[in-house]
């Protein structure tokens, strides 16, 4: 009992420290590039996570339009987007942060959704009003993923 | 691009596309009841800007899909042509009438206008859609109640009707008085909208003859409609395709049935003018 007590207590102490690190959607501040500098969160991105996002329908869903051969398990990849195998190499961490917080910043009229991002729509559904696509936890475990894709 | 899918082209469909300069994926020609050959693939209208040619959505269907278009025996859409057909004869509302008491030539009456469907109404004021005309008689001269527009009366009804056109090419009007709304029907088209911040064109004008995940993107033409899915199993209005792909970009679509998807409607088919019409056509 006081162990499990002293988990939770634990556990929040570290999600209230992550809430005031995290920065907003609209706070994240992209160079001219398109690059963002500072972590989302503070906290290191987890590869294996960010794996899972990446395929999730639901989620990162990248494999909609971009195909991966890390994943050839998965059935159905898109042709969208460029092949994202050995993408590490082609962008560093920074770079990686700001395509996929707001890829509109690095490729001007580019399909791919920002997916941290929570304003400046139109017409979003009610249920994702004010919400971005993922977490600034899920961006940063993303980006983790994408390092790992080098050749 | 699509591999396996490029080896099985016909012949002709190679040459014609080679004519033209693009590649097609699984396209052969649709031939339906082995006599009725379709447009399926035409030179965009003067109209459209960033497009050669235009394409049916047949044309990006699995051969397994394809081949249930190609005879009105496996069309499971024709179920509910039979069905309409049946509507068509009975009495319904206060005034005593069925459709066929007005219309003695029978549905053939209507050869040709689903060519020309969405378009503007002087006595409406408006642009109307076949749904429209539908529920206008029911209403007024029949006495009876409108069907939903998605309903399935509705889609079997438009679905008889537009099979008297089956093969014509579309042909929408887009001038004149349909001009604001055509005008509004692209602002729509090309405007970014949901949390997914994507526009029609996006898909369906960059995109088409690539996979999105499982799905290979059409030009996402209407001459299909009402069009049978394999997904749900029913007919679908072109209305109720807008609205699923506004959800799925998760955007609050446009109610069926409004001003803004009935402009939508028009412009869309207006990109397909040319295009054989092929309702009821199945797809996935
Ligand atoms: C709807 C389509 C779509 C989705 C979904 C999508 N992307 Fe993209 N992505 C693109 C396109 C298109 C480009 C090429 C940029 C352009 O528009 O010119 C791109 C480019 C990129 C690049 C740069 C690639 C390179 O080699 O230059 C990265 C990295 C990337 N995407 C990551 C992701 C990640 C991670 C996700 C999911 C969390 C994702 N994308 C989801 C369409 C998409
Ligand atoms: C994220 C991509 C995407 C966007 C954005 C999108 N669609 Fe689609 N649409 C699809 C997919 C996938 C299908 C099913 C495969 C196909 O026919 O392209 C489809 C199918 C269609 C069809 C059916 C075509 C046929 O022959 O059966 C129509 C019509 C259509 N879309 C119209 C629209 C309109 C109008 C909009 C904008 C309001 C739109 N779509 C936005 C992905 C999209």
């Amino acid at each position: 009992m006081k162990r499990t007590a002293f988990l939770i207590i634990g556990a929040t102490a570290a999600f209230a420290a992550m809430a005031t690190a995290e920065i907003t959607a609209d706070d994240v501040v992209f160079d001219e590039y398109g690059s963002v500098a500072m972590s989302l969160t503070g906290v290191a991105g987890d590869a294996a996570n960010g794996r899972d996002l990446f395929k999730n329908r639901k989620l990162g869903n990248c494999l909609a339009c971009h195909k991966n051969t890390d994943l050839s398990d998965q059935a159905f990849q898109g042709e969208v987007g460029p092949s994202l195998d050995g993408v590490g190499d082609r962008w560093n961490e920074e770079e990686l942060r700001g395509i996929v917080s707001n890829p509109k910043n690095t490729f001007e009229d580019t399909i791919m959704p920002a997916f941290y991002r929570t304003s400046g729509f139109f017409r979003t559904l009610e249920k994702f009003e004010g919400k971005s696509i993922l977490s600034a936890q899920d961006v940063e475990d993303v980006i983790a993923y994408l390092q790992t894709l080098t050749e | 691009m699509i591999g396996s899918n490029l080896l099985r082209v016909a012949s002709i469909a190679t040459i014609a596309s080679l004519a033209f300069g693009t590649i097609t994926a699984n396209a052969q020609s649709l031939i339906i009841n082995e006599e009725e050959l379709m447009i399926t693939q035409a030179p965009a209208a003067a109209h459209l800007e960033n497009l050669d040619e235009v394409f049916s959505g047949w044309i990006y269907r699995t051969k397994e899909t394809q081949s249930l278009q190609l005879d009105d025996f496996d069309n499971p859409g024709m179920i509910f042509v039979d069905q309409a057909l049946d509507e068509w004869a009975k009495v319904d509302g206060s005034a005593g009438k069925s459709c066929a008491a007005c219309h003695t030539g029978g549905p053939a009456e209507f050869a040709g206008l689903r060519t020309v469907l969405p378009r503007w109404d002087d006595e409406a004021g408006a642009i109307q859609s076949m749904e429209d005309y539908i529920n206008e008689c029911r209403t007024e001269r029949m006495q009876a109640d409108a069907w939903k527009w998605s309903g399935t009366s509705m889609t079997a009804m438009t679905a008889l009707i537009s099979l008297e056109s089956r093969g014509m090419p579309v042909n929408v009007v887009i001038d004149g008085p349909a001009s604001d709304a055509w005008e509004q029907g692209k602002d729509i088209y090309y405007t970014r909208v949901g949390q997914l911040d994507m526009s029609c064109a996006n898909c369906h004008e960059n995109n088409y003859d690539t996979m999105i995940r499982a799905d290979h993107l059409s030009q996402g033409q209407t001459n299909g409609f009402p069009v049978y899915r394999l997904k749900n199993a029913k007919l679908n209005s072109t209305h109720a395709r807008f609205k699923g792909c506004m959800k799925n970009i998760r955007a609050t679509p446009y109610k069926e049935g409004s001003d803004e998807f009935r402009a939508l409607e028009l412009y869309v088919a207006s990109r397909g003018n040319g295009l054989s019409v092929e309702g009821a056509s199945v797809r996935n």
